[in-house]
């Protein structure tokens, strides 16, 4: 194991798990918004120092890129950054907590007390995982599920136009009358 | 690298992912913790790819990132959907299914 490895591991960790906590804690949606947005990117990174350039793209466009995006807006669009503090149930953050740290202990011990020890991750390194080797993985071996995912899209889209449109008045009895009046 | 720092670190994120679900009441930090378990399943994809030097986990990894994305477009739709009808968002408000 080289130390630079290990320094560039230890530095973008230490980014990963703080931008995390970041995350969770900040009382402002905005600002647990933008902490994700450094998670993601130090996680593409990490995919970078694990050898899968393909994958570190996708995730920062993807991720990072136009998921983000989203998130702000709708954050943006619904004044949702901040909500007054009352907590109509009680204790209940006490049990999360409690749960949350028994998830750790019981994945830190399935980590250090399964029986086969694995050795050594791959060294920085490129070539093996390069993005031609990907896409005509994607085209060859995984046609269908690809196609599949692009259908999805599709539908999710669309679905996602339809939750979230307005409803226009529309003249004589379209499908107002199957949906329902909805008082505006 | 030993791969159980890679797998470490992703069970850290996903610990807080589920806290971010479990805690928080604002359903879009609530959506962004399952964004970061997301991130913490395809960290450990990738590790493992790069540890046993097949690329599938890799091509796995990038249908996780288009279904995600496919879930944020519907998640925050519906989040909107929900605020034009009941004029809050608060998650403790939502106890009842009834239109």
């Amino acid at each position: 194991m080289s130390l630079g490895t290990l320094i560039v591991f230890a530095v973008l960790g230490l980014v990963v798990a703080g931008s995390a906590v970041g995350m969770l804690l900040s009382r402002n949606a905005i600002y647990s918004a933008l902490f994700l947005v450094i998670n993601f990117i130090a996680v593409g990174v990490l995919y970078l120092v694990l050898g899968a350039p393909f994958i570190s793209f996708a995730q920062v466009a993807v991720y990072a890129g136009s998921i983000m995006v989203l998130f702000v807006f709708v954050i943006m669009l619904l004044g949702a950054e901040q909500f007054p503090v009352h907590e109509p149930l009680r204790g209940q953050r006490w049990l999360g907590l409690l749960a949350g740290g028994l998830f750790l202990i019981e994945s830190a011990a399935f980590l250090y007390l399964r029986t086969s020890a694995p050795k050594w991750a791959a060294e920085i390194g490129f070539g093996f995982e390069s993005p031609a080797v990907v896409g005509r993985m994607i085209i060859e071996k995984y046609l269908l599920p690809f196609e599949i995912t692009g259908f999805l899209l599709l539908i999710a889209v669309v679905g996602a136009i339809f939750l979230a449109r307005l409803e226009t008045p529309m003249v004589g009895k379209g499908r107002q009358g199957q949906l329902g009046e909805r008082k505006e | 690298m030993p791969l159980v720092y890679y797998l470490g670190l992703s069970a850290f994120m996903f610990t807080i992912g589920i806290l971010a679900v479990v805690l928080r009441r604002n359903p879009l930090v609530v959506f962004m913790g399952l964004e970061l378990m997301f991130n913490a399943a395809n960290l450990a994809f990738v590790a493992f790819a790069a540890f046993h030097k097949v690329l599938d986990g890799e091509i796995f990894v990038f249908f996780v990132i288009t279904t995600a994305a496919a879930e944020v477009a519907i998640g925050l739709a519906l989040i909107v959907a929900i605020f034009r009808a009941k004029h809050s968002i608060d998650l403790d408000q939502m106890s009842q299914l009834k239109g």
